[in-house]
C-alpha cells in the first residue's frame, strides 16, 4: 500500500480493500523504520493521525466519504499552522511555539478528511534551497542519501518520494515546491499567487509566498489543489475566484496546445543531462500534438537580484516578531534590548541572520529606492514579459533547476546556493502558476523535473500538460532504492 | 510662561483618535474598553506567526467622515504600509500604518482664540492600528520588569497631524477642544482622554520673532489632556527660550511629558530609532476610492455645529446663546428643529424662541444637552413636546399647568393630550361657568369687597387667587382677570 | 560598500546580538551580495512602476463584526514568562 497514489487508495477504501486506518499503520510504520535516515519529520502525530483515520474509516464504511482526500495520509511542511501541534518553521526560535489555530489550508484539509501524520522539515523559515539550513537537522534525499532534497520544503518532497507519506504540502517562494520535486523525482505545484490562502502559513516573503502540493502523480496532485484552493476572507490577497475541477479537465491532452520555450532558461553551466531530458520531454509534448514556440524572457537574469532584494527586505519584517516576548524562545538578561538581542542571535541560524540583515540594510534610510524601489520596478518587467509571452503561447516549458540533486556540504557559499533557484524565482515575482513534473534520470540516477509555467489561474492547463506528459512517459513508476 | 516677546512659538499637534468601530482594525476581536488582560486578542492582533490582516470597512468610513469634514481631499489610491520599531506592547514588532499614500490630506480646522476666529491647517490624516498596553512593575526607573496586555492591540487609531500653524500653548489647546468636539459631533470618536482614545502629541518650535524659517523641533509625547496639552506646551516654550537666550542649541528630540512632577524630560533611547524601514504592507492590497464613495460619505454628514450655530441664529432669529446650549450635541439640535417642523397652527412669530426656552430650561432640566444618546431616546419626543406647546397656543391648558404636564410627560412618556385630558387639566375658559364662580368668590369674601371699596386695589389680588384656588388653577388667569376688573368696577359704580 | 559600523548600526535596527567574528563575517558576505544585487543599477526601469502586489485587487475588506476572541489561557499559554494575566518581558532601560 506504500506508494500508491492517493486516487488508488480511495478507490481501495471504496472497494474495501484497504482501511485508512491500516494504511495510516503502516505508514508510521515505515516513518518509524526509515526517518532515522532520511529525516524529513520534525514532528510526528501518531496518535492523532490514527483517530483521524478511524473517523475516515467509519465514514468510507457508512458509504460517506467526503471525497478523494479521505483517509489520505499526508505531511505538512512545519510553516503550516496546526491547532495544538508544535510548528516551528525548521528554526530554534519557535521550538516551542504550540499555535492555539490552523492555518486555512491545514482546515480544508481537515475537512476533505485528510490524516495528518506530521510536520515535515525545512530550511529554518523557508531561506534555503537544501534542507541543510534546518535549525534542527538536514534531510537527506530518498535517492542518494549522501545528497540534499532540495528545499525549503525538503521535508514533504523526501517523504513523499521515500513512501512516508502519500502525498504532502509544501510553500514556494522562489521555488521552495518545485525545486525539490525534481530533485525528488515527485510532482510539485506552485499555484498562482492568492489562489491558495496564506493565511496561519508563517510568512518568508509575503509577496511571493504560496501554498502547494507535493504529489506521486499529477491527478493526486489536481485533488490535493482542489481540496486547499479558493477564496479566504482572511487573507485579503486571496483571489475570489471559483475553483474548478482540476482533476475533471486532465485528460484533455496538450494537442492544439501553444508552448513557450524561454532561450533564458538553457544558460551555460547548467548540467547537460538536465538540458537532455528537458529536451527529450518537449519533444514528447510535441509527440503528442502540442506546438511549441521560441518566446523571450531577457529580464530573467535579473530576476535573482530582485529576489534577492525583495525576499530579505520582506522577511526581515515578517521576523521581527521573534523577540522572546509573546512565545517560543527567550534567552534572559538584565533588560529588555539584551533579552530580545540575545534571543534573536540564538534563536536563528546564520543564513537567517544573514538574510534579515540584508534586508534591514535594503529598507534602511537612503537605500530604500536604489534597492527595494529598484526592485519591485524590476518585478514589473518580468511580470510583463510573461504577460507578453503568454498572450502568443498557452504554456511555457523549460527545466525546474539547472542541475541534480548536490551533496550535502557541497553549496557553503550563499550565492552558489542562491542561483539553484533562478528557473523558478520569475515564476513567484510574476504570480503566475507553475508545476514540476519528473522528465528522467542523470546519469547518475538522479531526478530531474520538467517546469511548466502558465498564467495567473491556469492550473488547470498547467495540470493538464503535466498529466499528458505523465501519461506518455514511465518515470512516475521508479522508486528510490530504499528498504 | 509665555515667550519672551522676541520669539514666534510654532507649534504643531498630532492627535490620535481611536475610532468608533465594534471590531478591531484587522480582525474582529472587540474594542470594548476595560476587559481582563488578554482576554479580547487573538492570533492576528497578537502578531502569531501566520496571521494576516484584513482591514475593517467601518474604519475607513470613519476616517473618511473626519476627513470630509475637515475639508481634507481624499486621495483616490492609497495603501497601508509597515512601520518598523521594537517595542514589546507591539506585537509584530511593526505597526501596519501609512506612509507616503495617506488616505486624505490638506483640511482645515477653525478655532475660536480669545474671541477671534483662526483657521489651522490639517496636513494629513491617515489610519492605523494601535498598540497594546505596557504597565512597569514599579516604576519606569525602578521596575525590573514590564507588563503587556494586549487587548488594545490592533484597534484602530485615526492619526490627524496639524500643520505648524499654532501659536502658542493657548491655541494648541483651543485647538484640541475643537478637534475633539467635531470628532465626537460625528461620532467616530467618544473623545475620552482619560481611557485614551484621544492622544496628543506636539512638535514645537521657537525662532526669532520676523524669521520665516523653522526652528529645530521638539516632539513632545504624553499630552494627554487639555490642561497637559497646555502645560506641557508653556514648559517647552519656556526651556526652549532660556536655552536660546543663553545661546545653546536646541537639540533636535523627543521629549516626555512628566505631568506628575510639571516637566518635559529627554527620551534618548528614541533618537536611532527613528530608522522606521517603511514599505507597503504586502498582506493588504490598495484601496480606491473613487468619487462615488466619496459622495456617499459627503452626503452622510451631519452639519458641524459651528455651521449650525451660525444657521440656527440666522434663520430663527436666536440669540447666540440659545444657539451655542442647542448645538452642544448633534442630537439635541436634531431635537430643537424636529420640534419646530411639527405643526403648529396658533402659534406666532416667536415660535423658534419658545421653543428653544422649553427645551432649554425643562428638556435640560431633566437631560444631559451633551449626551447624544440621552437626547435622542428621551421620553419626551420631539411631537410630544410640539403637542404640549399647541395646548397653550390654543389656550388649553396654562403655560404654569404646562409645565406640570411636561414632568408627567417625562415619567409616563405618554403624550400631552392624554395626560391633560385623563387629569381634567383644562383650563376654564367658559365667561358663564367662570363669571358664577367669580360672583360666588366675591360673595363669600365682603371684607375683600369693602376693602377694594376703600381703595385697597391689592384686595383684587387675593380675590384672583381665591378664583384660581376655586378652580383648582384650571381657569384661564387672563379670562378670570377681565371678570374681576368688569365687576368689580360695577361695584366701585 | 558597507563597512563595520554599518554591519553594527543595522545589527541594533534589528536586534541581533551578533559576536565580532559573526560581524565581520556578516561584512564580508553583506557586501559581496551587494555586489550582485548592485547590478540591479544596470537595468532601465525610467517610468516603469512597482510591482508591490502578484495580484490587482483593490479594496478588500471586512464587514465590522464581532468575532469571538480566542480564549485567554490559549492566547497566554506560548508566553516565555508572564504574571498572571500579563506577558512579562525584562525592565527597560532607556538608552
Ligand atoms: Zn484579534
Amino acid at each position: 500500500m506504500i506508494h500508491q497514489p492517493i486516487h488508488t487508495l480511495a478507490d481501495a477504501y471504496r472497494r474495501g480493500d484497504l482501511t485508512p486506518t491500516a494504511v495510516a499503520e503502516a505508514y508510521l510504520a515505515r516513518i518509524d523504520a526509515l526517518d532515522r535516515r532520511v529525516r524529513a519529520y520534525l514532528t510526528i502525530v501518531r496518535e492523532q493521525a490514527l483517530a483521524a483515520a478511524r473517523e475516515s474509516e467509519r465514514r468510507w464504511r457508512a458509504g460517506t466519504p467526503r471525497g478523494p482526500l479521505d483517509g489520505a495520509p499526508i505531511a505538512l511542511k512545519d510553516v503550516l499552522c496546526t491547532r495544538g501541534v508544535r510548528t516551528t518553521a525548521g528554526s530554534k526560535i519557535l521550538d516551542t511555539f504550540v499555535p492555539p489555530y490552523d492555518a486555512t489550508v491545514v482546515e480544508r484539509l481537515r475537512a476533505a478528511g485528510a490524516v495528518i501524520l506530521g510536520k515535515t522539515n525545512l530550511d529554518e523559515f523557508a531561506m534555503g534551497s537544501s534542507t541543510e539550513h534546518s535549525g534542527f537537522h538536514p534531510t537527506r534525499n530518498p535517492w542518494d542519501l549522501t545528497r540534499v532534497p532540495g528545499g525549503s520544503s525538503g521535508g514533504s518532497a523526501a517523504a513523499v518520494a521515500a513512501g512516508m507519506a502519500a502525498g504532502g504540502f509544501g510553500t514556494d517562494t522562489g521555488g521552495s515546491i518545485r525545486q525539490p520535486a525534481a530533485f525528488c523525482g515527485v510532482v510539485g505545484m506552485k499555484p498562482t499567487y492568492g489562489r491558495v490562502s496564506r493565511y496561519g502559513v508563517v510568512a518568508l516573503a509575503s509577496s511571493l509566498d504560496q501554498v502547494g502540493p507535493f504529489a506521486q502523480d499529477v491527478t493526486d496532485a489536481a485533488h490535493l489543489l482542489g481540496a486547499v484552493a479558493g477564496h479566504d476572507r482572511r487573507d485579503a490577497t486571496s483571489i475570489p475566484a471559483p475553483v474548478p475541477d482540476y482533476a475533471a479537465e486532465l485528460a484533455k491532452g496538450v494537442a492544439g496546445l501553444t508552448l513557450g520555450l524561454p532561450d533564458e532558461y538553457f544558460i551555460d553551466g547548467m548540467d547537460p543531462d538536465v538540458e537532455r531530458a528537458v529536451r527529450a520531454a518537449i519533444e514528447v509534448l510535441k509527440g503528442l500534438g502540442a506546438r511549441v514556440e521560441s518566446v523571450s524572457l531577457p529580464t530573467t537574469r535579473h530576476a535573482l537580484a530582485a529576489y534577492y532584494v525583495i525576499l530579505p527586505a520582506e522577511a526581515s519584517s515578517n521576523l521581527a516578531r521573534y523577540d522572546g516576548v509573546k512565545f517560543g524562545l527567550r534567552v534572559s538578561a538584565h533588560d529588555l534590548v539584551g533579552m530580545e538581542s540575545r534571543t534573536r542571535a540564538a534563536g536563528f541560524g546564520a543564513e537567517v541572520k544573514r538574510r534579515i540583515m540584508l534586508g534591514t540594510y535594503a529598507l534602511s534610510a537612503g537605500y530604500y529606492d536604489a534597492y527595494y524601489g529598484k526592485a519591485q520596478s524590476v518585478r514589473t518587467l518580468v511580470r510583463r514579459e510573461f504577460a507578453a509571452a503568454f498572450a502568443r503561447v498557452d504554456l511555457i516549458v523549460a527545466p525546474t533547476t539547472p542541475n541534480v540533486a548536490f551533496k550535502l556540504g557541497e553549496k557553503e557559499d550563499p550565492l552558489s546556493m542562491y542561483l539553484n533557484d533562478v528557473f523558478t524565482i520569475p515564476g513567484n515575482l510574476s504570480g503566475i502558476t507553475g508545476v514540476s513534473v519528473p522528465c528522467g534520470f542523470s546519469v547518475s540516477g538522479l531526478p530531474i523535473g520538467l517546469q511548466i509555467l502558465g498564467r495567473p489561474l491556469d492550473e488547470a492547463r498547467v495540470l493538464r500538460a503535466a498529466y499528458a506528459y505523465e501519461q506518455a512517459t514511465s518515470w512516475r513508476g521508479r522508486r528510490p532504492d530504499l528498504p | 510662561m509665555s515667550a519672551p516677546a522676541h520669539y514666534e512659538v510654532v507649534i504643531g499637534l498630532e492627535v490620535h483618535a481611536q475610532l468608533l468601530t465594534r471590531s478591531k482594525m484587522f480582525c474582529g476581536c472587540p474594542t470594548t474598553f476595560g476587559a481582563a488582560p488578554n482576554s479580547q486578542t487573538c492570533p492576528v492582533c497578537q502578531g502569531m506567526p501566520g496571521v494576516l490582516p484584513v482591514v475593517n470597512k467601518k474604519a475607513i468610513e470613519l476616517a473618511m467622515r473626519t476627513a470630509l469634514a475637515f475639508g481634507c481631499r481624499v486621495n483616490p489610491a492609497c495603501r497601508f504600509a509597515r512601520k518598523h520599531y521594537y517595542y514589546p506592547d507591539m506585537p509584530k514588532n511593526y505597526q501596519i500604518s501609512q506612509y507616503e499614500e495617506p488616505l486624505a490630506e490638506e483640511g482645515r480646522l477653525e478655532i475660536d482664540i480669545d474671541g477671534a476666529s483662526r483657521t489651522i491647517g490639517i496636513q494629513r490624516l491617515h489610519l492605523e492600528e494601535d498598540v497594546g498596553k505596557l504597565v512597569h512593575e514599579g516604576t519606569l526607573e525602578t521596575a525590573q520588569a514590564s507588563l503587556v496586555d494586549f487587548n488594545r492591540s490592533g484597534v484602530p487609531l485615526m492619526e490627524t497631524v496639524s500643520k505648524p500653524d499654532l501659536r502658542s500653548p493657548e491655541e494648541a489647546a483651543a485647538y484640541l477642544k475643537a478637534f475633539r468636539a467635531v470628532l465626537v459631533f460625528l461620532g467616530v470618536c467618544d473623545g475620552n482622554m482619560e481611557e485614551g482614545s484621544l492622544r496628543c502629541d506636539a512638535n514645537v518650535s521657537l525662532r526669532p520673532r520676523g524669521s520665516t524659517t523653522l526652528g529645530t523641533k521638539v516632539e513632545i509625547k504624553n499630552l494627554n489632556s487639555f490642561r497637559n496639552v497646555q502645560r506641557a506646551l508653556e514648559f517647552e516654550v519656556k526651556r526652549q527660550a532660556q536655552a536660546l537666550d543663553a545661546g545653546e542649541g536646541i537639540r533636535q528630540e523627543t521629549r516626555l511629558w512628566e505631568a506628575d512632577r510639571g516637566y518635559t524630560r529627554s527620551m534618548r533611547s528614541k533618537e536611532y530609532a527613528h530608522d522606521y524601514r517603511y514599505f507597503p504592507e504586502p498582506d493588504l492590497v490598495p484601496l480606491r476610492i473613487d468619487s462615488r464613495w466619496v459622495d456617499e460619505i459627503q452626503a452622510a454628514l451631519p452639519e458641524l455645529p459651528r455651521a449650525r450655530r451660525q444657521r440656527f441664529v440666522a434663520q430663527y432669529g436666536l440669540p447666540g446663546y440659545d444657539a451655542d446650549v442647542l448645538t452642544q450635541s448633534r442630537a439635541l439640535g436634531d431635537y430643537y428643529e424636529a420640534v419646530l417642523r411639527e405643526p403648529a397652527p396658533s402659534a406666532g412669530a416667536d415660535r423658534p424662541k419658545i421653543v428653544s426656552n422649553w427645551v432649554m430650561s425643562e428638556l435640560l432640566r431633566v437631560l444631559p444637552g451633551d449626551d447624544e444618546r440621552a437626547i435622542a431616546t428621551s421620553p419626551i419626543p420631539p411631537r410630544h413636546l410640539a403637542g404640549l406647546l399647541r395646548l397653550i397656543d390654543d389656550g388649553t391648558i396654562s403655560g404654569k399647568i404646562a409645565k406640570d404636564v411636561f414632568q408627567k410627560m417625562f415619567d409616563s412618556r405618554e403624550d400631552a393630550a392624554t395626560i391633560v385630558g385623563r387629569e381634567g387639566l383644562t383650563q376654564v375658559a367658559d365667561e358663564t361657568a367662570l363669571g358664577a364662580i367669580v360672583d360666588s368668590v366675591m360673595a363669600a369674601n365682603p371684607k375683600a369687597i369693602d376693602d377694594f371699596k376703600r381703595g385697597k386695589t391689592v384686595a383684587k389680588k387675593s380675590l384672583f387667587g381665591q378664583v384660581m384656588k376655586a378652580t383648582g388653577g384650571k381657569a384661564n388667569p387672563t379670562l378670570v382677570d377681565r371678570l374681576l376688573e368688569d365687576k368689580l368696577a360695577k361695584i366701585q359704580r | 560598500m558597507i563597512d563595520r559600523k554599518d554591519v553594527e548600526h543595522v545589527a541594533r535596527l534589528t536586534r541581533l546580538a551578533l559576536t565580532e567574528e559573526e560581524l565581520e563575517r556578516m561584512r564580508e558576505q553583506l557586501n559581496s551580495i551587494l555586489t550582485h544585487l548592485d547590478t540591479l543599477r544596470g537595468v532601465d526601469t525610467e517610468g516603469v512602476e512597482p510591482t508591490a502586489h502578484a495580484v490587482d485587487l483593490v479594496n478588500v475588506m471586512r464587514e465590522d463584526e464581532v468575532e469571538p476572541c480566542l480564549p485567554q489561557d490559549s492566547m497566554l499559554a506560548n508566553a516565555p514568562d508572564r504574571s498572571g494575566e500579563l506577558f512579562r518581558v525584562p525592565r527597560i532601560i532607556e538608552e
